[in-house]
């Protein structure tokens, strides 16, 4: 199940990168993505990723990999080296998002930057009905044990990018396998519903 | 060439059936000297297949030679990188063809400072010209061209054989399509040349040494070597694995001896290692080949550095390097890693955690072998597919 939906993310990535372009994915885990890009869209692909099982895993599947943390090693890549950076439901999980996501758009022309959203309703119900941290399938982690540091919603991510003078290109919502294209006039409701957004900004 | 038999008699060895390939072409030494028509002895291993794209060349370290795997036929023990290299091993022989050739400035067969000067009939000692990394890597071209071999599956090599493989791929970027250093750096820190010093001081405070001499008289200043050789095999070493490893563990005694013998396990490991490297290495030959480390430095020989060293460059690269080693740190690999990323190459990074220290490499360190198999593998599939292309 997780894995389907995994799939879909990719998916409405996958298709939000044009073909024949140079792609970064920082915690690209065991590279399903780097996979995906590589052989429908020719994507010349490079990996960054923490773990060293799926570090060793990308390199079976001869992805190009570095081993690293994204929180500390980004310096090493150059400015605007890639065409694209992807960062897929992380961004919350680091010390310092902001700085993260500067470099990200230092690294790349433009950054895709998926985030499980705090804003869906059931996560939102949660916490105002029965007065517990939600656990979705989404956020399957208990308060205790969670990796998200900076949890925020699609409206929050809007609101940050309007406020720091980043260009939004296009923002998708993901609901199972329904995605939707979340604007200005629709981002409430969005908000409400979409499990997962996806943002294209630069 | 003359023969060396005879002048290596406190070693026992017969350099004479090993494979030698007589290099005509001169080559001009960084020094400024040039040698011609020199050997450059080497060793294979598994076939060539017909479509010659199945080839890796491996770069030995500082005491290696060409003696990758199965058993050294001069020393009669086994090859120095048996625990990569071999049927069915992670550099598996039954699909790959194994090159490695002995270095120049070495002592297995190849061009060195015990080999006989053609102007004076007389070993070079330290008449043999300084030589430098790129010098060797230079030498070793020459082998390829001999086997037919245009482009390489994929080179490898730890510590110094990084070191020259770095410079193989800056030197002749479209001569491999993957690499594979391990255990490297770009360039020797003031504590890697610091601790060859102290290996050189120790050959040169042996009077025996006799400022490179001994060679006309049949000796070897093994007093000196066999010091050189432990300082090596204490930075080959983490403190936590040299801990483990020996602790304070007495040498097949119940007390101490109050004596200067080698009370500690750790004294007798270093005494014999240091005395079984002398029947079988030539101490200026660690001179030499411990100098071109200290000079190599590949942003040096690049304006622009590191970066411009690797630009254009087609070959795939996976770095690695191991967490324990203080000799050729994380660090210093990533920042080769950092110089191929930012000159937009494909390069991979994998940290070996391990306490084996720099000596991981040459071990049974399975995470690591994994991910050279996974890497040369996956490898092999896209050369071919390039091929058929």
């Amino acid at each position: 199940m997780k894995n389907l939906k995994m799939k879909k993310e990719f998916k409405v990535i996958a298709d939000l990168l044009p073909n024949n372009t140079r792609v970064l994915d920082i915690g690209c885990g065991d590279g399903s993505l780097m996979h995906l890009l590589r052989i429908e869209k020719n994507i010349e692909v490079r990996g960054l990723e923490l773990n060293q099982d799926n570090v060793k895993e990308c390199i079976y599947k001869g992805l190009p990999v570095i081993q690293g943390n994204a929180e500390t090693e980004l310096h090493q890549f150059p400015d605007k080296s890639f065409d694209y950076v992807v960062l897929s439901q992380t961004l919350q999980a680091f010390y310092e998002p902001e700085k993260v996501l500067k470099n990200l758009l230092r690294i790349g022309k433009s950054v895709v930057i998926s985030i499980p959203n705090f804003g869906y309703w059931k996560v939102r119900t949660k916490l105002l009905l029965f007065g517990e941290m939600p656990v979705t399938k989404t956020l399957p982690n208990t308060w205790y044990n969670t990796p998200n540091l900076h949890m925020c919603t699609i409206k929050d991510l809007f609101n940050f990018c309007d406020e720091k003078n980043i260009i939004i290109k296009k923002v998708v919502g993901v609901n199972e396998n329904k995605t939707s294209l979340i604007r200005k006039s629709n981002l409430e409701i969005k908000n409400l519903f979409s499990k997962v957004g996806i943002f294209l900004i630069s | 060439m003359p023969s060396l038999a005879g002048l290596f008699f406190w070693m026992n060895i017969k350099l004479e059936n090993i494979k030698k390939l007589d290099v005509t072409k001169p080559l001009k030494l960084d020094c400024g000297k040039t040698i011609k028509d020199f050997p450059l002895a080497y060793e294979t291993y598994g076939k060539l297949n017909n479509n010659k794209d199945n080839a890796i060349l491996v770069f030995h370290a500082l005491t290696g030679d060409q003696f990758v795997t199965g058993t050294n036929p001069i020393t009669n023990k086994e090859g120095w990188w048996v625990t990569a290299v071999g049927p069915g091993r992670a550099i598996d022989t039954n699909k790959y063809f194994v090159i490695c050739a002995n270095v120049i400035g070495g002592c297995m067969g190849s061009l060195g400072p015990k080999d006989i000067n053609p102007v004076t009939k007389k070993p070079y000692g330290l008449d043999f010209p300084v030589i430098t990394i790129k010098d060797m890597v230079k030498a070793q071209e020459s082998l390829l061209e001999h086997l037919g071999i245009k482009k390489l599956l994929c080179a490898t090599g730890g510590s110094m054989g990084g070191m020259q493989l770095l410079q193989f791929c800056a030197t002749f970027p479209d001569k491999a399509f993957s690499a594979v250093p391990i255990a490297c750096s770009s360039s020797h820190s003031a504590q890697n040349i610091a601790l060859n010093e102290l290996a050189r001081q120790a050959i040169m405070a042996d009077p025996v040494w006799d400022n490179g001499k001994y060679v006309l008289k049949n000796v070897q200043p093994k007093n000196g070597l066999a010091v050189a050789r432990m300082v090596g095999h204490i930075s080959y070493l983490s403190e936590k694995g040299m801990q483990e490893k020996f602790g304070r563990k007495l040498q097949e005694k119940a007390d101490y001896e109050f004596s200067f013998n080698a009370d500690f396990q750790v004294e007798s490991y270093l005494r014999h290692q240091g005395y079984a490297f002398v029947e079988r290495f030539d101490a200026n030959s660690v001179l030499y080949i411990t100098r071109a480390m200290d000079y190599f430095d590949l942003s040096k020989q690049f304006k622009g550095g590191l970066v411009e060293a690797f630009k254009n460059q087609k070959t795939k690269f996976l770095i690695i390097s191991f967490s324990s080693d203080w000799l050729y740190t994380t660090k210093d690999n990533k920042d080769i890693v950092i110089a191929l990323n930012a000159s937009g190459a494909d390069v991979s990074y994998s940290e070996i955690i391990t306490d084996k220290g720099h000596d991981s490499f040459l071990l049974d360190e399975p995470e690591f072998l994994k991910t050279l198999k996974g890497f040369i593998d996956s490898m092999y599939e896209k050369f071919k597919n390039e091929k058929r292309i």
